[in-house]
């Protein structure tokens, strides 16, 4: 392989890292603070997908506008989520809520290919995004480099609320003690709303992100990606926002080499996280950057 | 001998209710084997598939308290052991026929009950690779991985040219068509299910279901405990997979995504985690169910022509359902009680009093 191409599918693993980072925070920061796996967040992701799709292509308005209303529909997903099928079981057993979060998941994939058709539509290419430029030998498409840079500047403002402000206090307080936090007059209910609103927004920020480099919505887009993302939260130490991030360049990269240096293994492509996940967990079960999770008794 | 023959009519004084049921159960059996259509046949067959793999899930799920999410993994492992081991020698060329089946396969042809017990064996052994890092943890590993594992499965298989066929699928699996097969496999998997609850394992299995410190401060062997219900529960859903494939008489990746593993994990919400004999039940409605609904994915026939009825609606109701019962029958039809003589006398003293008192009560107002 030339030096060209290495540095080819280094842009390429960043890109498609930074969007798996993207999604992972949002499990990162509800397992966090619920410690529940939310199942249904790839569907969200999947649901911002079509939102934009529906701007773009069947709308048509401008996608500025459209980028907006998605996010702003994301996250009022998101915390609808949480309300009607999270917030009525916090003190139920934890396997009950899980379950929850596996029918919602069922529930969202499901409505969307009653209501949108399982058949994958065509999402319209933006042709500034994905114009291939050149430097020197390398051809690269805008998109690439766009996505690691809104990711770098997105996680930098997630790192700015969670340390600086007071509802990234509360989260960060809800996080290490709930019943503690509670004592102390912090509103859980308003911190895991905004939580979930966060989350959300930044899957609707990578659902977009996603659809530029890969032109296609279907109601089962979200599954992989989810599993993915959430394998990549785990591998940074689930509950750490920069373990996220860690988590998801690492699989990023991890994926993208392995179909460059090993082109006979393309069709295990999806199967190297979950790899990646046993290995890790054999060795580090808290994760790369993940504390020692004291059980209390 | 005298002693055994005291023992057994104990044993039938105590259990003769579930004797007589047993023998009728066995009679109602060959009586549908010998009278009933080829369509009813399938789904009687798929119900007991059904038992036998949602029992397997119950036992790790329920009653151990992991969180296992592998069904549609162990099952495609079972159900592929079966087919590229009975398919017959001379028609595997055309199944074949884009790469030829590895050499030291393609020679090899077993009996379906050997194969069977190859399949269960064989997800048994990915359990243990599976499991072993993941069961060491507490939380919600085992969840994720195990979803992770079923995928792998199912991307290995898609890739593995000439042992199973890739996506193309494996076809003329000699089928099996007696309900005897299926329900005599799920009958004796009920019956192990229940000795192993009943006994020092079963006890120890629910222990950690209800907490796992207390249950290792109690001298509960925590890993290996977990291990010997998981590893249990894949070889029962391989069995069941297998099944699945000789009903089908045939087998692909897609046969196995992982939205398979959710119809169980609904029949075992629904008849309550840690009840056998809610499970059994589930299993039945659910089956059935999915069948009597499909009206819902159909155009309406008649009268107005309501855009509602179309494909896909059917799954959107069962997922519903799904959310349902968790939020507002979080217990499920059975919560962990089991439906045994007693609890149904019970049930029938309770009806019969509250009947009674509504009649007394109606009497009263009346005069």
């Amino acid at each position: 392989m030339t030096m060209e191409t290495f540095l080819q599918q280094l842009i390429n693993g960043l890109s498609v890292g930074s969007l798996y980072a993207l999604i992972a925070i949002g499990y990162t920061m509800v397992y966090g603070i619920l410690r529940l796996i939310n199942f249904a967040h790839g569907d969200i992701f999947m649901m911002a997908a079509y939102f934009t799709y529906f701007g773009i292509a069947v709308f048509v308005l401008p996608w500025y506008v459209t980028f907006i209303i998605t996010i702003g529909l994301t996250m009022l997903l998101g915390v609808t989520i949480e309300r009607v099928a999270y917030r009525p079981l916090r003190e139920a057993p934890k396997t009950s809520l899980l379950i929850s979060a596996i029918g919602v998941s069922f529930l969202l994939e499901n409505v969307a290919t009653y209501l949108f058709s399982g058949k994958p539509q065509a999402f319209p290419e933006f042709p500034l995004m994905t114009t291939p430029f050149f430097i020197g030998g390398l051809s690269f498409q805008p998109v690439s480099i766009v996505i690691p840079i809104v990711a770098f500047v997105l996680m930098s403002a997630l790192l700015f609320i969670i340390n600086k402000t007071k509802v990234g206090m509360a989260m960060r307080a809800v996080a290490v003690d709930y019943d503690t936090a509670k004592l102390m007059g912090i509103k859980i209910n308003g911190v895991i709303s905004s939580t979930f609103a966060i989350g959300s927004a930044l899957a609707a920020v990578g659902a977009i992100l996603w659809c530029m480099k890969y032109p296609s919505v279907l109601p089962l887009m979200g599954v992989v990606p989810g599993l993915k993302c959430f394998i990549a939260a785990v591998i940074g130490g689930i509950g750490n926002v920069k373990g996220a991030v860690l988590g998801g360049l690492i699989l990023g990269f991890s994926e993208v080499l392995m179909v460059a240096f090993f082109p006979a293994l393309t069709g295990y492509r999806d199967a190297i996280a979950f790899v990646i996940l046993i290995i890790i967990l054999l060795f580090l079960p808290n994760g790369l950057l993940g504390k020692k999770h004291v059980e209390k008794v | 001998m005298k002693e055994t023959q005291n023992n057994i009519g104990a044993y039938l004084k105590l259990h003769w209710k579930t004797a007589v049921f047993l023998v009728v159960l066995l009679i109602g059996i060959g009586l549908a084997d010998n009278f009933v259509d080829s369509y009813v046949r399938r789904l009687l067959n798929l119900c007991a598939i059904y038992v036998i793999v949602s029992l397997a899930m119950n036992l790790v799920n329920g009653f151990t308290g992991q969180f296992s999410l592998g069904q549609a993994g162990f099952m495609a492992i079972g159900a592929y052991t079966v087919a590229v081991f009975t398919v017959p020698i001379e028609s595997r060329a055309a199944i074949f026929y884009l790469e030829p089946m590895v050499p030291f396969l393609a020679n090899i042809e077993l009996p379906f009950i050997v194969a069977l017990i190859l399949g269960g064996l064989a997800s048994a052994v990915a359990a243990f690779f599976i499991g072993s890092p993941c069961l060491r943890l507490r939380g919600d590993y085992l969840a994720i991985a195990t979803l992770g594992f079923s995928e792998i499965i199912r991307i290995i298989f898609t890739n593995t040219q000439s042992i199973t066929n890739g996506a193309l699928g494996i076809k003329s699996i000699p089928t099996i068509s007696s309900l005897w097969w299926t329900y005599g496999i799920a009958i004796i998997i009920i019956i192990a299910t229940i000795l192993l609850i009943n006994s020092t394992y079963g006890r120890a299995f629910k222990s950690i279901r209800e907490d796992e410190i207390a249950a290792e401060a109690m001298g509960v062997a925590l890993f290996k405990t977990k291990m010997t219900s998981f590893l249990i529960g894949a070889f029962f859903t391989g069995i069941g997979g297998g099944l699945f494939a000789a009903l089908l008489g045939t087998v692909d990746p897609k046969q196995f995504y992982f939205i398979l593993t959710y119809n169980f994990l609904l029949i075992i919400v629904l008849g309550g985690m840690g009840s056998i004999s809610g499970t059994i039940i589930a299993s039945f409605v659910v089956t059935l169910g999915q069948e009597a609904l499909r009206f819902l994915d159909e155009p309406m026939a008649f009268g107005l022509d309501l855009p509602i009825f179309r494909p896909g609606l059917r799954m959107v109701v069962f997922s519903f359902l799904l959310m349902v019962i968790v939020l507002f029958y979080r217990k499920g039809l059975m919560g962990t009680n089991e439906l045994t003589w007693d609890f149904i006398a019970e049930k029938y003293r309770v009806i019969k009093k509250k009947l009674s008192k509504k009649k007394t009560s109606t009497e009263g107002g009346g005069n």
